[in-house]
């Protein structure tokens, strides 16, 4: 499907050009039979949504432009929290070829499963997305984001294969012999979180490594928390490396999405996800350029299905076709989130998981606070939570021990570690409306 | 009240967090209820401390201190009285092999000197440190 063409005038490789390149009107056509099919699949295989559509008053036939996608329910994470571990699924466990799962808000996981043509589709947006950077055959891509459940490892490891680039699966830790086989194997392009890389680059300067000059790497394709232009001037000044802005969630299937070598928004591609924009009070719908919570229905998913979920995410919609060339939508950068979700090092932190954590343990009161830092570029999470009077003892050695029990349980809850500090009752800001429980010093 | 209750001393424990001079707001409660500091230590404990303080009038001091929003809590100690000259701390030691001590301080107090202990069981500890010949000081050497 490769394809070297130059076409409709533009100097553009494309992964999949009849795709990418398709215009406007005709892409128009194909999201909106695409989401016809997808809502009757819903409505005949999901008992979940069916119920939804029909609680809704909603019927597929009333599917008849593509604005009528604005009839149809929402999803929402909680959805896929009550529905676990499977029960939203509308395919047979036959037609499963893999399981993901990231962390949930109440120590749940939720699970993404996938069927071959959800697995397929994945890797083609990632294959699209990589190659509108210029990459393909002839680059050497590692991949630093975890492998495992978190969707982020593999996602990125099966689309570089399908690419036909030569694909590292470093995953993370082991930073120097990281810098290693970027040096050693030529890598050219690196998967990771932003921070991460730079990270990277400071271990490697320590090691008397510059990117720059010693290494072949030119891209990052960055992602998993928010980042900020500045972040990314600083990146291609140190390393010489590109920072690319990459888009995905793994209720969607993973990481999916990236800029192109215009950098000028996300391209969201339309056969595959129909991406809205709207307002996070009332749900509706807000037009390009206006400032709300993305909503995305996946188009062509089979195991676990998204209908307009509510990604949480604020952003503005740009509708205008690229200077690229491709017409597909485009994303601009994420400018916050609807909920008071942290990201730390690239793992999804809401205050209500820590809450939740917080109130097994007797000894502690119920207020409590987040204390988000960034000491050379690696996220640090102190969680200060008040010590009941009755629970104070004289004995350093047993409130160590209660110290490290909260520890140890908000790492099985959040699969991210977090100090504790014990703090003395009354003195965390109490609120009155929405508790502010989150400060955030990281410089994006 | 068993005899052996009177050497049951009651120290103030009193949380700390690890916050610049939180020894001079415990102190200054203190001052302000005239209240007399007779020994004190300080443990520190990992992001935070336990102030360890003997005062004079015990109950009026938690008081005071509960007020400012302090977190206090009574906690029994016994008050081992040795020599105020080298080898005073040796001599005591020698004869507190059966006890097992959570922790402890020392204060001169002439013409003697004071070792502060906590034991994991009182009770027996007291028993244990009389039976080795040491002189214990009672209560109403404190309050
Ligand atoms: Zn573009």
């Amino acid at each position: 499907m490769t394809s070297d063409a130059i076409q409709g005038g533009f100097d553009l490789i494309s992964w999949n050009p009849n795709i990418e390149e398709m215009p406007r009107a005709q892409l128009d056509r194909l999201q909106l039979k695409l989401l016809k099919l997808q809502t009757h699949k819903m409505y005949d295989f999901s008992p979940f949504y069916h119920e939804r559509m029909r609680a809704a008053g909603v019927m597929p036939s009333d599917i008849k432009t593509l604005a009528d996608v604005k009839k149809l329910p929402f999803m929402t994470k909680k959805d896929l929290r009550d529905g676990y571990p499977d029960k939203l699924f509308m395919c047979d466990r036959s037609e499963l070829l893999r399981y993901h799962a990231s962390s949930g808000t109440t120590g749940k996981p939720t699970i993404v499963g996938y069927t071959r043509n959800d697995l397929e589709n994945w890797s083609e947006s990632l294959a699209r997305a990589m190659t509108s950077v210029g990459l393909g055959k002839d680059d050497v891509i590692q991949v630093s984001n975890t492998y495992g459940l978190f969707s982020g490892g593999l996602g990125f490891h099966y689309a570089i294969e399908k690419m036909g680039a030569v694909v590292v699966p470093a995953s993370t830790g082991n930073t120097e012999r990281q810098i290693e086989l970027i040096r050693d194997l030529e890598v050219t392009a690196i998967a990771s979180t932003p921070s991460y890389l730079m990270y990277l680059g400071e271990v490697a300067a320590k090691m008397g490594i510059d990117i720059k000059k010693d290494t072949k790497l030119r891209i990052g394709l960055l992602g998993a928390e928010p980042w900020s232009d500045r972040m990314r001037d600083r990146i291609y000044e140190t390393m010489g490396v590109k920072g690319i802005n990459c888009y995905g969630a793994s209720e969607l299937s993973g990481p999916l999405f990236s800029e192109c070598s215009e950098q000028q928004g996300i391209h969201i591609w339309g056969d595959l996800a129909l991406v809205e924009i709207v307002d996070p009070d009332t749900g509706e719908p807000l037009g390009p350029g206006e400032r709300g919570e993305m909503v995305i229905t996946m188009l062509q998913k089979e195991a676990l299905p998204i209908v307009r979920y509510r990604m949480g995410d604020i952003t503005t919609l740009n509708d205008e076709v690229c200077a690229c060339g491709r017409t597909h939508p485009r994303i601009n950068r994420i400018q916050g989130r609807v909920d008071d979700m942290i990201i730390i090092r690239g793992i999804n932190v809401f205050p209500s998981q820590v809450e939740h954590s917080l109130m097994q343990h007797p000894e502690l009161g119920n207020e409590f606070q987040l204390v988000v830092d960034r000491k050379g570029h690696m996220d640090n999470m102190l969680v200060r939570v008040e010590l009941k009077p009755e629970a104070f003892t004289d004995n350093i050695i047993e409130l160590n021990a209660l110290r490290e029990r909260i520890s140890n349980r908000l790492k099985g809850t959040l699969n991210v570690s977090a100090k504790v500090e014990l703090v003395q009752p009354g003195t965390l800001p109490r609120f009155e409306g929405k508790a502010k429980r989150v400060v955030d010093r990281r410089e994006y | 009240m068993t005899d052996s209750d009177k050497y049951r001393i009651k120290q103030l424990s009193i949380f700390s967090e690890n916050r610049p001079n939180r020894l001079g707001a415990v102190a200054n409660v203190l001052k302000e209820g005239g209240i007399n500091i007779l020994g004190f230590s300080i443990a520190e404990g990992a992001g935070y401390g336990v102030i360890r303080v003997l005062v004079d009038r015990p109950e009026v001091a938690r008081d005071l201190l509960t007020k400012e929003g302090f977190v206090v809590k009574f906690t029994e100690v016994l008050a081992i009285q040795m020599e105020d000259r080298p080898g005073g701390l040796f001599d005591l030691t020698d004869h507190m092999k059966e006890v097992n001590i959570e922790y402890g301080y020392g204060y001169r107090n002439p013409p003697y000197a004071v070792l502060i202990v906590r034991v994991e069981d009182i009770e027996k500890g007291i028993e244990n440190l009389l039976k080795g010949g040491l002189r214990l000081l009672d209560n109403t050497t404190f309050h």
